[in-house]
């Protein structure tokens, strides 16, 4: 097959065309938009860079982009303190191996809505139960305060994927030459030993992948903030991407929320263009 | 000394797996009770395991329909970036040239773009043209699943051997056949996996059947439950049994598929 063939261009013909009318077309619309006053009817004046001036003095946009990467930075940690901490457990010498990787992985199949109506129950009804026969005072009231909130995002976010994160340790430590750890076992290193030297070098690279795939799940989370807090008390627990859709939906700014959703763009763009990079010099070292 | 290590790893991963299913536990013992019984008591069985919020539930979400639709839509979506992503990543690896090159750097880019930097002109435009429906929903997850599709195709392509197509070519066959009757069934693992992680988020979508779908009678179950569970917020005996019916085809799935998930989502996740 050849480029110029009509079957090389019948073949790519449909995935082009809804590629081109659904991500590249709306792409350069919104960076076109977000140079302009559109309000979703009327196409509007040029602005400049009024839109984008305004965003950076925008102070519920400030915050979202504070909180979002607050949680980001805690679930990235946790996810994968967890998710590694499950993989060593289920690799290592355990017959309830098959059932454990299966219920650890389950809550990754349902969708973040529903899994963030349920811990609403969680932290609400169940808490406050539970606070109310052990006497803890700081079990109720969750989800009604910004720390709440927070932390009820970091558990959901944490139960959820750590599964996922588990099943990609996994991949690697599995794949590691079994005869090095019995070699090493032999010789008399102790479990420390074993993992510091050698179970560490070789999943190293499961730690890129996996630090990059939570940190740009956190950052774009959507689903779970609507269904668990609803961005609330007071916005304050409201993260990046649904405060550019409160923009555009609720407040009817479109061209506004199209300049937040340019910067949004850009930071995930760096955000996996760092990982390329990291990825690349990996590879030259090894 | 080995054995008693192993005991204790076993219960700990004992208790780590009843405490991740402590969610779905309080959801289902919960949904069985009332309301009052709700307000009292949170941890323990129901005192009897009475379906009455099911009945509800089930007809609230007109539960066979939004499945139906769930289903439909997840199903035409995935077939159709299956075979075209197939066929896309088959033309770009077999016709190497800078034009091939660029095409698939262009579908790999379009990965860094979230969904909320294209929302707002999408929806517009699409509304425009009277594509606010099920066919522009589909057309849509065409557009935004054919990316990370073609990468994995791709990958696969570039490990069955040319010499192939050549055999059949010289046979008599033409483009079409050779795509279909000799390599695309040698690239069913990746299909798998395709299948497998495009069912996933289609089936799990909520934002973007929330902006595109607006009759109705054709909600998909994320966006049903979303709009039932506003209905019923204080009355949490009613939204749980909502919730449950929810995750059943989920977990039914899980049962059928579990090797295929975790494998699936595992490569999708390393390639």
């Amino acid at each position: 097959m050849r480029t110029k063939d009509l079957s090389y261009w019948l073949f790519l013909a449909p995935v082009l065309l809804a590629l081109t009318l659904v991500v590249i077309v709306p792409m350069l619309l919104g960076v076109y938009y977000s140079f302009t006053s559109w309000n979703g009817i009327v196409t509007g004046e040029f602005v400049g860079l009024q839109n984008y001036i305004d965003l950076f003095k925008d102070e519920r946009f400030l915050d979202s982009l504070w909180f979002t990467t607050k949680f980001s930075i805690v679930s990235v940690i946790l996810i994968n303190i967890i998710g590694l901490s499950l993989a060593l457990l289920v690799t290592g010498r355990v017959r309830s191996s098959k059932l454990l990787r299966t219920t650890f992985f389950m809550p990754n199949l349902i969708g973040g809505l529903i899994l963030g109506f349920i811990w609403q129950f969680i932290f609400i009804k169940v808490f406050a139960s539970v606070g109310e026969i052990i006497g803890m005072e700081s079990l109720q009231g969750w989800l009604s305060t910004t720390d709440t909130g927070f932390w009820g995002l970091v558990i959901l976010m944490s139960w959820q994927m750590a599964g996922y994160i588990m099943v990609i340790y996994i991949a690697y430590l599995e794949g590691m030459p079994k005869e090095l750890l019995e070699a090493s076992e032999i010789d008399g290193a102790s479990t420390f030993q074993r993992f510091r030297y050698i179970v560490f070098p070789l999943v190293a690279p499961a730690f890129t992948v996996s630090m990059f795939l939570t940190l740009s799940n956190s950052f774009k989370l959507y689903d779970q903030n609507l269904s668990l807090t609803g961005g609330g008390p007071y916005n304050s627990t409201e993260m990046v991407a649904m405060e550019i859709f409160k923009t555009a939906f609720t407040q009817n700014a479109f061209a506004y929320a199209q300049a937040k959703a340019v910067i949004f763009f850009v930071i995930v763009a760096i955000i996996a263009l760092v990982q390329v990079y990291v990825n690349k010099r990996k590879e030259v070292e090894m | 000394m080995r054995k008693k290590w192993d005991i204790k790893l076993e219960v700990l991963g004992g208790l780590l797996a009843l405490l991740w299913l402590a969610p779905f536990y309080l959801m289902f013992v919960n949904s069985f009770k009332s309301k009052k019984e709700i307000f009292m008591d949170t941890i323990s069985l129901p005192a009897e395991w009475n379906f009455d919020n099911y009945i509800t539930a089930f007809e609230e979400l007109d539960f066979m329909r939004t499945l139906f639709n769930s289903l439909l839509i997840t199903i035409v979506s995935v077939v159709l970036i299956i075979v075209f992503s197939a066929m896309a990543a088959y033309a770009l690896s077999r016709a190497k040239s800078k034009l091939s090159t660029v095409l698939f750097f262009v579908f790999v880019a379009a990965m860094l773009i979230p969904f909320q930097s294209v929302m707002i002109p999408l929806v517009t435009v699409f509304g425009q043209f009277e594509m606010l429906n099920r066919g522009g929903l589909i057309f849509m997850y065409l557009g935004f699943g054919a990316s990370l599709s073609i990468f994995l195709y791709h990958g696969a392509l570039n490990n069955v051997s040319r010499s192939l197509d050549e055999a059949a070519t010289i046979d008599g066959a033409n483009r079409w056949q050779v795509f279909w009757y000799i390599i695309f069934p040698i690239l069913k693992p990746i299909t798998v996996t395709v299948a497998i992680l495009n069912i996933i988020w289609i089936w799990n979508d909520y934002l973007l059947p929330s902006l595109v779908i607006n009759t109705p009678g054709s909600e998909t179950i994320p966006l049903k439950m979303f709009f039932f569970f506003g209905e019923y917020t204080k009355q949490w005996h009613l939204a749980l049994a909502g919730l449950t019916l929810a995750i059943i085809p989920v977990i039914i799935f899980y049962f059928i598929a579990q090797r295929e998930i975790i494998k699936g989502v595992s490569d999708g996740a390393v390639k």
